[in-house]
């Protein structure tokens, strides 16, 4: 499998030198084609930050960020990213929101074939009965389905996404895995998933990278074995049940040094 | 019907309770006018000086507007978008928002004479000051997510301006014109103190030298219904512009 995304030996770090705070710590992997990986640890450990890097909105402070060999040189249409706050654009309708992207100079598209892409993503997100809606009488749930069906209709070939259930509720958030799954089966991209739920990490992802507490490092790579496509039922599998208590474990171990972290940071 | 009498009533309630003090007795009749007396007063002075009066004030006030906010909407834009800028022109703004437009008008009139030149600037001082503060506090709240997404959907700079930044600036530019005419109309007399020959504001004064006090009423009343009936224009216009807020302008 070719690698896609390359971490190589990726340190990151803010402010100026006396007060310099290490976010990233030489951290390295690679996400390969079509692979689905999901990064997860304690929260405020920095992972977003290594979503960020691929996404373009920062660099790293050493080593480097590859996209298919090239440093990331800043963000753009091929890799799509979905936020925990949506940024569904408020003063767009449903539609004129999946039509942004196609009506920018990088992607534009005719009309007619705008109108195509929109209906076929309002489809598949089942977002069809809302096409002149404004955002504002949308669910959390549905906004979310917008900013994917956004996000896919620029047809990236990476998909990055940050916490992206993380404001959804429990019913939601697993009819938007699920509905995510089906999504890729059809379209099939590279994604980065940022996370700090276990079971959502195992459920989606085909490899799991565990970080530690600030400096975030590696702490572990877990290969999940279960092949596509899943469905809910993979939750009550004896192995999905083990490698979820491992995965705890190693999260938990790690949200405790960060907790003891900030103790010490505010003292 | 419903609404409208819900919307008429504060409006008879303050006529009520004017006739009530009128024939309290309480106080000297002859210093509060019934409002029929103000109301025939008005009816006369509309076939005088009155339209005249409301198309000079009318005409200065937008005109004040009109520079203060073409100046507000990019220095607040500037202002709220870059915090940098922010951080030492935010006391400058505090300090000549706080002066008050009469105070100036001795040097307003030492600098720019008394012709409508100088009425025009105190008018524009007042909807600037006005103006600016809205817009820098709403551009200052723009969420940068927006901005984010449509980087990553693949929009350039200019692109993020047009599509992007534009259109959230829009509620904020429409606020400030709201609140810059709203004080605007209430620094009109103030304006208007410098050698106005017409105008509601000389139309007030004319009146107060002569003591006739149903002039003075006229006056304030035209003012009053003047501004308001430019806000609801301005709100119709924004429930327009913004049907995809959230809470309506």
């Amino acid at each position: 499998m070719t690698d896609r995304i390359v971490f190589e030996d990726v340190s990151v770090a803010f402010g100026p030198p006396e007060r310099r705070l290490q976010v990233v710590d030489n951290v390295s992997y690679a996400i390969g084609d079509g692979e689905f990986v999901s990064v997860i640890g304690p929260s405020g450990c920095g992972k977003t930050t290594m979503l960020n890097m691929v996404a373009g909105f920062m660099k790293p402070s050493a080593g480097r960020v590859l996209l298919d060999g090239r440093p990331v040189a800043g963000p753009g249409p091929d890799r799509g990213v979905i936020f925990q706050e949506y940024g569904v654009f408020p003063w767009l309708t449903v539609r004129q929101n999946i039509e942004f992207g196609l009506k920018l100079r990088a992607n534009r598209r005719d009309a007619a074939r705008r109108a195509e892409i929109s209906d076929r993503y309002m489809r598949l997100m089942g977002l069809e009965d809302f096409a002149d809606a404004w955002p504002r009488m949308l669910s959390g749930g549905m906004r979310q389905r917008l900013a994917l069906a956004r996000a896919y209709a620029v047809e990236p070939q990476f998909l990055l996404m940050d916490e992206p259930f993380g404001a959804l509720d429990a019913q939601t958030r697993s009819a938007m895995q699920n509905l995510l799954l089906e999504v890729l089966r059809t379209e099939g991209k590279t994604v980065m998933l940022i996370t700090h739920s276990v079971e959502e990490a195992l459920y989606l992802s085909a490899r799991v990278v565990v970080m530690t507490a600030r400096p975030t490092r590696i702490r572990e790579i877990v290969e999940v074995p279960f092949g596509y496509p899943r469905a809910e039922a993979l939750h009550e599998q004896p192995e999905f049940g083990r490698l979820r208590s491992h995965l705890r474990d190693l999260v938990m171990q790690e949200y405790a040094a960060q907790a003891r972290q900030r103790f010490a940071v505010t003292d | 019907m419903q609404r409208a009498a819900l919307i008429l009533l504060p409006w008879l309630a303050i006529l009520a309770a004017w006739y009530a003090v009128h024939h309290s007795g309480l106080i000297n009749p002859a210093l509060v006018p019934a409002p029929h007396a103000v109301a025939a007063r008005f009816a006369e002075l509309g076939t005088g000086r009155l339209p005249l009066d409301v198309l000079m004030s009318t005409r200065r006030v937008l005109t004040g507007v009109a520079l203060g906010i073409a100046l507000a909407v990019p220095v607040g834009f500037l202002l709220g978008w870059y915090r940098q800028v922010r951080t030492f022109v935010d006391p400058l703004v505090n300090f000549f928002r706080a002066l008050p437009p009469i105070a100036l008008i001795p040097l307003v009139i030492v600098y720019f004479g008394v012709d409508e030149l100088a009425k025009t600037v105190i008018l524009f001082y007042a909807a600037f000051f006005a103006g600016v503060i809205v817009m820098y506090e709403g551009i200052a709240q723009i969420s940068p997510i927006y901005l984010r997404v449509a980087r990553t959907l693949g929009a350039s700079d200019s692109e993020i301006f047009l599509k992007v930044v534009v259109p959230m600036t829009v509620p904020h530019m429409l606020t400030a014109l709201r609140v810059a005419l709203g004080v605007a109309w209430a620094t009109l007399v103030a304006s208007e103190l410098i050698a106005a020959q017409q105008g509601l504001g000389a139309l007030i004064q004319d009146a107060a030298s002569f003591f006739q006090l149903d002039i003075i009423y006229v006056g304030i009343i035209s003012i009053g219904f003047i501004a308001l009936a430019m806000d609801l224009v301005l709100r119709a216009i924004a429930r327009r512009l913004l049907v995809w807020q959230e809470r309506l302008a």
